[in-house]
């Protein structure tokens, strides 16, 4: 049974290239079939994070225009086995994409008996977007904790609720997880930052994972390396738990705390 | 800098409190408008502009909910009127908005 998972925000910038590698390179690395898409026609970004920007030769236009095949199309990681990307297109728009045309692609990967779709939306709540979360079963909603962000996610959470395949075919819902990228427990400590619960508060979701700000994310991407596989990261561990939690452990979310000051760090921090 | 903030106690500046307190009143109010159905704006909008043919109110005087029971949907209207009688300021005279609304229909009485 392949599932389709969506990575999605509303909102640039909150982590869902990033945050796409690492959901499909770990769930890859248990031994799931996994594919990861980029929706981003036009502005594609996947292939960099995912270090495979020298080798994307088709893309996903290619392949919903029936211009090359699926083997051609996909890349496979070189890291990691049962691990494929699939680049979007970076001379057309988004206008390239339809639902028929998407639709498939989509039963293609099912029969090549993938366990795991990746949909990599792009931000906005536009075609591309709507595109990204059509054919999804769960959705990832990547949230910052800063109000446009919450406010964009409470706003694709209501795109999913009706405009995804599951509500206009009356079927159960899209199954629904709650990521928050770029926390700063100090900063949450101190009162400037909105906290986990104020997030799960505000969205009613359930919470698949905190993942810390850290500058392995950045150093990760600019090697062209998930950052889940950077395992002395707490990025990467973070993510690594969500992978758990996405498969159905029950695991306590790590990463919450402020470190604790010692006396001269506070007098003189 | 650290030995300052070290006394400080650090709930002057709780942003963070002030984000979820306007966040909360926005999306509660961004939801009622994505599940109600597409005529509720205009509805609302209609039942404002009768409103203010008698009385002078606000844009933001008419608050409209729709809340689905168990087999029947309830439109619950609240609309907040201006306090003081406003046809009369305390020197007597017409305020402007009645003035003006004076001016409107006796527009419209001689236009029909």
């Amino acid at each position: 049974m392949t599932k389709t998972i969506v990575v999605t925000s509303g909102k640039g910038g909150v982590g869902k290239t990033t945050t796409s590698a690492s959901i499909a390179t770990g769930l890859a690395k248990r031994g799931f079939k996994t594919v990861v898409i980029d929706f981003d026609v036009g502005l594609r970004n996947l292939d960099l994070v995912m270090g495979c920007e020298r080798r994307v030769v088709y893309d996903l236009v290619n392949l919903v225009n029936q211009e090359a095949s699926l083997h051609q199309t996909l890349i496979k990681d070189k890291r990691i086995e049962n691990l494929y990307i699939l680049p979007a297109s970076q001379t057309r728009d988004k206008d390239a994409l339809t639902i028929e045309g998407i639709a498939r692609v989509m039963h293609k990967l099912k029969k090549s008996d993938f366990d795991y779709i990746i949909c990599d939306s792009p931000a906005g709540i536009e075609k591309g977007a709507k595109m990204a979360l059509y054919f999804a079963d769960e959705a990832i909603v990547t949230t910052n904790p800063e109000v446009s962000s919450v406010r964009d996610s409470d706003r694709i959470l209501g795109i999913l609720q009706s405009e995804s395949k599951r509500s206009k075919m009356n079927e159960e819902p899209v199954k629904e997880h709650l990521l928050i990228t770029r926390y700063n427990p100090t900063r949450v400590k101190d009162g400037q930052m909105l906290s986990v619960d104020d997030i799960v508060d505000l969205l009613a979701i359930p919470l698949l994972g905190i993942i810390p700000e850290s500058p392995s994310v950045l150093d990760c991407s600019n090697a062209g390396k998930p950052v889940i596989l950077d395992e002395e990261s707490e990025a990467g561990q973070a993510y690594s738990d969500a992978i758990d939690r996405l498969l159905g452990e029950a695991k306590p979310h790590r990463f919450m705390e402020a470190p604790k000051k010692g006396f001269l760090a506070r007098l003189f921090g | 800098m650290g030995i300052f903030s070290f006394f400080k106690t650090g709930k002057e500046d709780q942003s963070a409190r002030v984000a979820k307190d306007r966040l909360q009143v926005l999306i509660a109010h961004e939801r009622t408008g994505r599940n109600g159905p597409d005529y509720l704006p205009m509805l609302k909008q209609d039942i404002l502009d009768v409103i203010k043919k008698y009385v002078a109110v606000g844009d933001d005087a008419l608050s409209v909910q729709l809340e689905s029971q168990d087999n029947c949907d309830v439109l619950e209207l609240n609309i907040t009127l201006p306090e003081a009688d406003d046809s009369a300021d305390d020197d007597g005279e017409p305020s402007e908005s009645a003035r003006r609304r004076a001016m409107e229909r006796r527009q419209e009485a001689s236009a029909s």
